[in-house]
């Protein structure tokens, strides 16, 4: 019972933590002090430029305790919250 | 494992600075210098070409090493921007330089071609001797005009450089290098047969920023280094907040990473001769002090060389 529920949470399923602490490292970096909504871009709203995007890769890597290959480095998949998220669940 | 003998430069002397550029671009010269580091750049004249460029540099990184151009045993060239799809410029140069007997070859990558010419100088050295590695670029020619894009032209200006690399002599030792190559992001950093110069600024900053770091650990590790011993970190001078994160990512002070991108700007292929022309005629090498090279650029192409001043 206990490995079945192991899997189910280790099956890419979001959870409210795991938004709450990327919604901590983005605000981070961020340029201003607010509440990004989940489907903004936050490199075109200017929250984030290009060079704290691989700062705040490594610091998803840290907190996650995940390893992002190179293949998985595209932009879009930290374009917004949601995308950071759904990622980031993938991997856990 | 061949020997670096000299450095040279050139650069155009027309300086575009950033009020000059933010007005036509319609930006905040200030925003200029805060992302890019940089304060002004060269532009070649219309009339100049990447050959004009090559040569001047050549000449001087010739004279620094107290050699004639009849020494040259092959001239390797590196230029992204040259405008004619082909022939390469090296034959050009290497015929401007007296050079009628010696192979010329080109290396068209854009930001890594310069040190893919000093891996390949140094292999071919034992064969050839002296080998002369030449790059320059006239990247202005590339920037899109109607309209402007103003993060291609805030960054980039014209330039040569170069590098001899011989058999036998110098005031440094090739130790080891590494090359890396990516296809996956060809189109992150391209200029397309009909002249389109695009960059996805993210994709590139975000690779560069964590290759570089590693592939200069990878050199280190296997050389038994760490990156506190090596005296000076010589890189394409692409952008200074890149070059800053790659220091941080390193643990090593700013410093130790040369930076000139504030006169010059990024120069492309030609930046890290340019870099290593003005920090050879100040600190230079030292006798068994470790020097790092390190470039990234269009392909992705990236890859780091170790010398030791002897």
């Amino acid at each position: 019972m206990r490995i079945v529920e192991e899997m189910t949470q280790s099956a890419g399923k979001s959870t409210p933590e795991i938004g709450e602490k990327i919604r901590h490292i983005v605000k981070q970096f961020a340029s201003e002090e607010r509440d990004p909504a989940a489907t903004e871009s936050l490199f075109d709203s200017g929250l984030l430029d290009s060079f704290v995007l691989p700062q705040m890769v490594s610091a998803i890597e840290e907190t996650f305790g995940i390893r992002i290959p190179d293949s998985d480095l595209n932009p879009r998949q930290f374009e917004t919250l949601a995308r950071i998220e759904e990622y980031v669940s993938s991997k856990l | 494992m061949a020997y670096i003998e000299a450095f040279g430069a050139y650069l155009p002397a027309r300086a575009v600075s950033n009020d000059e550029l933010a007005a036509r671009l319609g930006c905040d010269s200030a925003w200029i210098q805060q992302a890019s580091g940089i304060a002004e750049r060269r532009y070649a004249t219309e009339t100049e070409s990447i050959a004009d460029l090559a040569a001047r540099a050549a000449g001087d990184c010739l004279a620094r090493a107290g050699r004639a151009a009849s020494d040259v045993r092959l001239v390797i060239v590196s230029s992204g921007s040259e405008p004619r799809r082909f022939p390469g410029p090296a034959a050009e140069i290497a015929q401007r330089l007296g050079l009628d007997q010696a192979p010329a070859l080109d290396v068209p990558a854009a930001s890594a071609g310069s040190l893919i010419g000093m891996v390949l100088a140094d292999a071919l050295a034992a064969a050839y001797g002296v080998v002369l590695v030449i790059a320059a670029e006239k990247m202005s020619s590339l920037l899109p005009r109607d309209p402007p894009d103003r993060n291609l032209a805030i960054l980039f200006g014209d330039g040569a450089g170069a590098c001899l690399i011989s058999r036998d002599r110098g005031p440094a030792r090739i130790l080891d290098h590494i090359l890396h190559s990516d296809g996956a992001y060809t189109s992150a950093l391209s200029l397309g047969t009909d002249g389109t110069f695009s960059m996805d600024g993210r994709a590139v900053i975000l690779h560069a920023s964590r290759k570089l770091p590693r592939v200069i650990t990878e050199l280190l590790e296997r050389n038994q280094l760490a990156p506190a011993a090596v005296s000076s970190f010589l890189m394409h001078q692409a952008n200074q907040n890149l070059m800053d994160g790659v220091a941080r990512a390193l643990r090593v002070p700013g410093e130790r990473v040369f930076s000139n991108i504030r006169q010059y700007g990024n120069t492309s292929s030609a930046s890290l001769f340019i870099a290593a022309a003005e920090w050879q005629a100040g600190a230079g090498f030292r006798a068994g002090e470790p020097v790092v090279f390190a470039v990234f650029g269009a392909g992705f192409h990236w890859g780091a060389l170790l010398a030791t001043g002897v």
